[in-house]
């Protein structure tokens, strides 16, 4: 804001008192004097009001340009967890969910409704599902997973932490949940192309699980969780369990499934064919898949663009205001205070 | 008496007790007892029987730790904070699986925390600690085995040793004195370092042990010393010396006390009595009375609060978790069975739901432990260390002529000066300079000296400065003149200009004879001890007071030349008027007679060369004039007259008078002195004062001394700044009334306007009363006429309230004496504090110390006291703020002060600028610092409300304990000692800004809790924001998820933002320190990022390369930063800027003007300047024309 001609001025004086100062010594007296120049902002009017006013200019356009973003995103949202549950178990879906023996076939019609461009995200979404409970958070051993078993010391993996006297791989109550419903994608006769590599964070690929560990006593438990796995391919390789555990911050969160690489145009019914394995029916969660394109911006979503415009718009009101009561009230002169 | 009056009488018959060794004997019964067990043998230090003793050695240690303790006793004070304590808990309880993260990240900073304050304490103790080895290796002489004295060092001294000390060295223990350098066994003692007092004491060695002054002789002296056991009381001792065999009593006067000084005496022989910590100056030495801030203490109560808001937090967290923990399994059911109820530890077991929920709760008190600031005392303290050291710095508070800074003795008082709302000043040394200057005299109703005095000159000035009257030129001539005409060097204590007087001329007045007298009394009456130097030899004095010195330099500057002291004589170069020449006088001196505060007078007896015994006395007013006798009266009128006329210009005056006693009056006095000289029971003193009050009579009046004390320079500038700033001056001061009034008029704290209300007991009624003795009755007469007074003035105050008189109340110190009562007290404040200014005249120490208590307690604001002497000392100490001035009168004061500065008029700049600053600074500081805390902490209760309670903290550990050290905290730091709302120079030219911090207006609970509140809001700005913005859609082109550790990063990178963006919006004054550290702070929380993040996998866990690929090339990232950060100062910036505009604090008012420019700061002082050349211009112009 404004520099004032006061901190000139005393160091002028300052300097007469102090007659001969090189450089540095004249920065030490004006350090230990305290009369270092200095910027002091004053909130004057004409700066308040240029400051709301600078904000709302700023905030509108990067509002408007976040919605805009927003809105070029298309998405494709489809709650299946209780239409894909037979009507016989309507009432009782956790009992339908936990019977091995019945098939969890379930094939769901998506029409696009506007044409979505390649690639296209498939996430799973889950409700109500706490990812971030502390027990979940902390039951999981880094560095099993990217050593394996020479790795012993899984106790921060309870309750899922060994079986049969060998540690689990991997261990730990979050890999144990691992989601497991499946999805495929049709449209019309032919298989929609999807593109299950590179879900997961690189580093986490490369660094985090290892290329030598394999899934070799996984799910052998007595009470079986989510998903199992591949015992041939290493973790490294396993991105659906590294997605996995990449842990959600709040209850309700998505998850990268794959991307389908071909164009959707409108009109089109894409048919989801799935296995509805994943128990969200004991703590009343839900699931629900979505498809969906991405701007720069990342996936749609008004709320920033609708906070950036309003912030900007209430600024320039509150300018507005203040306007108003500086233009009405001139009288307030502060030489009058004192 | 042995040898007649001749030079071979032991003067110091006459003060031992030699001759009463009965009175003795109650008191030295006790001896062997209780308290009276020691038993010293002398020179014999290896005794087996001494050995056995055990007697502590002189090793002396001040520090508060030694090498061994240091760690657990400074650990044990670190913890008996509070706020330290809960940590330390936190930590502790961190190990169990409870904590909701890691161990290391608690302990790390409260490790660092607990460090850095150590390390301070450390440092302090290692200073006094090279003190300590400096005194305990100083040189000292110790009679050997070998006969010889050889040097050792202190520490090794032994109780026994016998030493051998020199002149200007300081005694290394307690001793008792067996004999000097002077053949009598005297020696002068300077005990400034015990009492502040600079006069040089007479110390006296027993007859019998007095001739031992041969080193020789030592060698078979043994003796056994039975006294007291070591204690406090520096003005008792009780003993006996077994030696020669038999028992000789021992007082105080063989006593030399250890850090005191051994002056104009050779040497001296002496046995160990107490050593080390045994000695009475260590015995004595006591840690001050600790001082805490208004603003600390308040702090404390806001800890509390956090520390409540806390728990119910916590509380809050633990229900909830509680409920959703037991649902888990319902009906046998697992509910959420990713979590594994059903195989679980009690943490969050849903069958032990409410055992769970209690571990819970301690597991929120960690987790929400960020409420509480961990790092807040350090900073705090580390701020208050560098703004002392500012202070120290400061150009403008340092004294060239002494060399001399401000020192702020201790830092925790910073911000309390600027909340001063009462200074209580002493007046000599204080407002004046303490340097006597002897000026006038009226000598047999003559007056005499034409200087003229400061307060002459303010008057005068004040008559001036009055457009319509004519100036009195007469009046302005002496001011020019007076350095210029008198042809002889300025001598420091004179100022004596009357050719009548000077150069013998005196001779020719009509009452020489009477002159003469009067400046022998000058130059005998007095205890003073001339100094010669011996190549130019020009002779300088050490003299008790410096009135005293004014009078000796007086006498010698006008022919009467005190040159020489023994112990039974005090001679002089006199002028012999009539042969014209210098002649030797020297008289016998039998008595001294000595000043107190409570006979204000003192007399010496002396004989001189014609046989004539003489009483010669000084002393003020009130007791001389009723001491004269009824031929001695005779110039009384115009003596009265003079002395009111030099009282009314602010002179220190003294009546001088003297007689001549017949020898048989002599002799039947002295029966009756001796014995009540020498007694020692607690009725001495009035004995004392019996028996002088006996032979002080019959007085003929020889003339009135006028000294003046002067003005320190600036003092009445600065007391009108000050009470302009709103602060009320009361002056509490021994001197009489009229003295007082005048000095209060020079330095502008009594003006023309003012009315003056005078409480005092000087009325013909009570005097009267005192005539007839009756104690009973003065008392109850007195009462009344106080409280009537007291109530008169109160009428008065009431019936002028609307009215813009300003009042100024007098008081005496008798008066003082009962208005201090119970009964009155309250009544007599409530008329004080209505009174614009308020002079205690007459006061004791204990006055003083009791009015600063009253005002304080009665009040309840803060009080701040000045002073330089010792008698200032409990005045300082009960004040919430003492400030010594580093004057003349010796180190007492300051060193009981919590700041000292070189003159009173540094107190402005004291108060007026670094008292406001730092005031405000810690206020700010403290503010934010529970802003920043909260915003933090309560981002983190949010997240925890989303994640079912579970204890899950939103942010990795690190980032959470290097929040409140590494990302936050070094702007604070430098906001709490750089920030400045107006500079210097505003604040000394709007002294009316100081009442910010009188009203504590910037700490009042509406603004802290308004803070808290923005910490509040600006938490939920940034975790609503963000989260709604974040939710579930891909944040990236890509069609990455925000996960748990983005959502955690993105969070605090707008915590981070916005706390320091808040600052930078708060501080008023940006040098590139503040941006250094503001932007250096944010951009090290980047920094750290990358650093953290690229660590290998087993450092860094779960924050792995978060920001460099998760976060960084997300544009939506950085946008969600600006919106919230910017969304979080609005609120404040728009009621700042309301507030600036529309409901202005008068620090905005300044600084908008400033900023507008019609405070341009140089030409608002250019016309003073300006103004004074003029005048000054005008002025000899003037003269010119005369």
């Amino acid at each position: 804001m404004d520099v004032d001609g006061e901190s000139t001025s005393a160091v002028a004086t300052e300097a007469r008192l102090i007659p001969v100062l090189s450089g540095r010594s004249k920065a030490m007296y004006q350090f230990t004097q305290q009369s270092l120049p200095a910027c002091k902002p004053v909130l004057t009017p004409a700066w308040v009001i240029t400051t709301f006013f600078l904000v709302g200019a700023l905030f509108i356009p990067i509002g408007l340009v976040s919605l805009h973003a927003s809105h070029s995103v298309v998405e494709i949202v489809d709650r299946y967890d209780s239409e894909c549950v037979p009507d016989l178990f309507k009432s009782n879906k956790v009992e339908y969910i936990k019977d091995m023996s019945i098939h969890k076939n379930c094939s769901r019609h998506l029409k696009v409704h506007k044409h979505m461009k390649a690639p296209i995200f498939i996430y799973y979404q889950l409700d109500n599902y706490y990812q971030n409970h502390r027990r979940y958070v902390k039951s999981r051993s880094d560095r099993q997973l990217l050593h394996g078993l020479q790795h012993n010391d899984t106790s921060s993996c309870t309750p899922e932490e060994s079986s049969n006297g060998l540690p689990i791989v991997p261990c730990g109550l979050i890999a144990w949940s691992l989601f497991n419903d499946t999805y495929s994608f049709s449209r019309g006769t032919h298989k929609l192309r999807v593109n299950r590599k590179n879900i997961a964070w690189k580093s986490d690929r490369n660094h985090k699980f290892g290329k030598q560990v394999y899934p070799f006593n996984f799910q052998n438990g007595t009470l079986i969780g989510g998903g199992k796995l591949d015992p041939n391919i290493p973790l490294s390789d396993q991105e659906d369990l590294i997605v996995w555990m990449r842990t959600a911050a709040l209850p309700s969160f998505r998850k990268l499934y794959g991307r389908i690489e071909d164009d959707l145009n409108v009109d089109d019914v894409v048919v989801v064919n799935l296995l509805n394995n994943y128990n969200t029916y004991s703590f009343g969660g839900t699931k629900e898949l979505v498809l969906s394109t991405s701007s720069w911006l990342g996936g749609r979503n008004n709320f920033l663009g609708m906070a950036y415009t309003s912030v900007g718009f209430s600024s320039i009101l509150v300018a507005f205001i203040f306007l108003l009561l500086h233009v009405r009230n001139p009288s307030l002169n502060i030489r009058a205070v004192c | 008496m042995r040898g007649g009056m001749g030079k071979g009488i032991h003067f110091s018959k006459l003060y031992t007790f030699s001759c009463f060794r009965s009175k003795f004997e109650d008191e030295h019964g006790q001896l062997g007892q209780r308290g009276y067990s020691r038993i010293v043998f002398c020179n014999d230090p290896d005794n087996p029987e001494a050995v056995q003793l055990k007697y502590r050695g002189n090793y002396v240690s001040t520090t508060k730790y030694t090498a061994l303790n240091f760690i657990p006793k400074s650990l044990f004070e670190q913890f008996r904070r509070v706020a330290n304590l809960y940590f330390l808990v936190v930590a502790c309880v961190s190990f169990s699986p409870l904590a909701p993260y890691t161990a290391v990240s608690v302990l790390a900073p409260l490790l660092m925390v607990i460090g850095a304050t150590m390390a301070k304490e450390g440092v302090e103790d290692w200073r006094r600690r090279k003190q300590d080895i400096e005194a305990n290796n100083r040189k000292v002489e110790v009679y050997g085995k070998n006969h010889v004295f050889n040097e050792t060092r202190w520490k090794n001294l032994r109780v026994g040793d016998l030493v051998k000390i020199y002149k200007d060295e300081y005694f290394p223990a307690d001793l008792l004195l067996l004999s000097s350098s002077y053949e009598d066994g005297i020696c002068y003692v300077e005990t400034m370092n015990l009492d502040g007092e600079t006069n040089l004491k007479l110390k006296h060695a027993l007859d019998e042990t007095a001739s031992l002054r041969d080193v020789r002789s030592f060698q078979n002296f043994k003796s056994t010393i039975k006294c007291e056991d070591p204690n406090e009381h520096l003005y008792s001792f009780v003993g006996t010396l077994y030696y020669g065999g038999q028992h000789h009593p021992l007082s105080l006067q063989q006593i030399l006390l250890r850090d005191s000084k051994l002056r104009n005496t050779d040497y001296i022989y002496g046995v160990v009595v107490f050593t080390g910590h045994d000695t009475k100056v260590m015995q004595n030495a006591t840690d001050p009375p600790s001082k805490r801030s208004r603003i600390e203490r308040r702090m404390d109560k806001i800890i509390y609060i956090l520390f409540s808001t806390l728990i119910l937090i916590s509380l809050t967290g633990s229900m909830f978790f509680g409920v959703d923990t037991k649902n888990d399994i319902r009906g046998g059911e697992l509910k959420r069975w990713y979590l594994r109820p059903d195989k679980t530890t009690v943490f969050f077991d849903p069958k032990r739901a409410s055992l769970a929920a209690f571990f819970h709760f301690l597991t929120g008190l960690m987790l929400y432990g960020y409420l509480i600031p961990i790092s807040l005392y350090v900073s705090i303290e580390v701020v208050k260390v560098l703004q002392s050291i500012f202070i120290n710095q400061d150009r403008d508070m340092y004294y060239e002529e002494t060399d001399k800074p401000a020192r702020a003795r201790t830092s925790d008082l910073n911000e309390e000066l600027g909340q001063v709302d009462t200074i209580l000043s002493d007046k000599t040394g204080t407002l004046t300079c303490n340097s006597m200057e002897f000026v006038k005299c009226s000598i047999a109703g003559v007056a005499y000296g034409r200087g003229m005095t400061e307060v002459e000159r303010a008057l005068a000035k004040r008559k001036r400065s009055r457009p319509h009257e004519v100036t009195d030129s007469s009046s302005d001539l002496p001011e020019c003149n007076d350095h210029v005409v008198d042809s002889g060097k300025p001598v420091k204590g004179f100022n004596f200009r009357d050719e009548r007087v000077t150069n013998g001329n005196w001779v020719n007045e009509p009452h020489s004879d009477l002159i003469q007298k009067f400046f022998r009394v000058l130059a005998i009456c007095h205890t003073a001890i001339p100094d010669v130097r011996k190549e130019s030899g020009e002779i300088s004095y050490e003299a008790e007071s410096p009135d005293e010195a004014a009078f000796v330099i007086a006498a010698r500057e006008l022919g009467f030349e005190f040159f020489e002291r023994t112990q039974t004589s005090i001679s002089l170069h006199e002028l012999d008027h009539e042969s014209g020449r210098k002649v030797n006088r020297s008289y016998t001196l039998l008595h001294v007679l000595e000043f107190s505060s409570a006979r204000k007078r003192m007399s010496v007896i002396v004989k001189n060369a014609e046989n004539q015994l003489l009483l010669l006395c000084k002393g003020a007013d009130s007791v001389m004039f009723e001491r004269l006798s009824k031929d001695g009266r005779l110039f009384l009128a115009k003596t009265m007259d003079h002395l009111n006329k030099y009282a009314e210009a602010g002179l220190r005056t003294l009546v001088v008078a003297y007689r001549e006693l017949s020898e048989q009056e002599y002799k039947s006095w002295e029966e009756e002195f001796l014995p009540a000289k020498t007694s020692v029971s607690a009725a001495r003193d009035a004995l004392i004062d019996a028996a002088c009050d006996k032979i002080e009579r019959d007085l003929i009046l020889l003339g009135v001394t006028a000294v003046e004390d002067k003005l320190q320079k600036g003092v009445p500038e600065c007391i009108d700044k000050l009470s302009k700033a709103g602060i009320k001056i009361w002056v509490l001061t021994g001197d009489k009334m009229e003295t007082a009034i005048n000095i209060g008029h020079a330095c502008s704290l009594l003006t023309k306007g003012m009315k003056q209300i005078v409480i005092t007991l000087d009325s013909p009624d009570i005097s009267d009363l005192e005539k007839q003795g009756d104690k009973e009755a003065i008392q109850k007469a007195s009462r009344e006429s106080i409280a009537k007074q007291i109530g008169e003035a109160k009428a008065q105050i009431i019936a002028r309230k609307e009215s813009s008189v300003t009042f100024g109340l007098i008081i005496d110190g008798m008066s003082l004496d009962f208005a201090l009562t119970k009964s009155l007290e309250s009544s007599f404040l409530e008329v004080a504090v209505n009174c614009a200014s308020v002079i205690c005249c007459r006061s004791s120490p204990k006055q003083k110390a009791r009015v600063t208590k009253l005002v304080k307690v009665g009040t309840g604001k803060t009080t701040l006291a000045i002073g330089d002497g010792a008698n200032d000392v409990g005045m300082l100490q009960e004040a919430d703020i003492g400030v010594g001035i580093s004057g003349v009168e010796g180190m007492q004061a300051v060193m009981s002060s919590d700041f000292a500065i070189a003159q009173f008029r540094f107190l402005e700049r004291l108060l007026l600028v670094h008292g406001h600053w730092c005031y405000r600074r810690i206020t700010m500081m403290i503010c934010y610092f529970f802003y920043k805390n909260i915003t933090f902490g309560f981002t983190l209760f949010w997240f925890e409300a989303h994640a079912s309670f579970s204890g899950q903290p939103a942010y990795n550990d690190w980032y959470m304990s290097f929040y409140n050290v590494f990302f936050t905290s070094l702007p604070v730091i430098a906001l709490g000692v750089f920030d400045q709302d107006v500079s210097a120079r505003l604040c000394l030219k709007h002294p009316l800004l100081y009442q910010e911090g009188v009203q504590n207006i910037l700490f009042t609970w509406h603004r802290i809790l308004s803070w808290m509140l923005n910490g509040v809001i600006s938490s939920m700005i940034i975790f609503f924001f963000i989260t709604n913005s974040i939710v579930n859609q891909a944040f990236r082109r890509d069609g990455h998820l925000v996960d748990y550790e983005v959502l955690g990063v993105t969070m605090y990178t707008c915590v981070v933002w916005a706390v320091n963006c808040q600052m930078a919006l708060s501080i008023n004054y940006f040098t590139w320190i503040q941006h250094f550290f503001i932007w250096g702070s944010i951009a090290f929380w980047y920094t750290f990022l990358v650093i953290y993040g690229a660590l290998p996998l087993k450092v860094s866990t779960t924050a792995y390369q978060v920001f460099v690929e998760a976060c960084a090339p997300s544009p939506f990232y950085w946008l969600a930063t600006l919106l919230v950060v910017v969304s979080t100062l609005l609120p404040y910036f728009a009621y700042r800027s309301f507030q600036t505009r529309f409901k202005p604090m008068y620090h905005d008012i300044i600084q908008r003007r400033r900023s507008e420019g019609s405070e341009a700061e140089v030409s608002a002082e250019l016309p003073v300047r300006v103004k004074e050349k003029i005048d000054h211009l005008k002025e000899r112009l003037k003269h010119r024309e005369s």
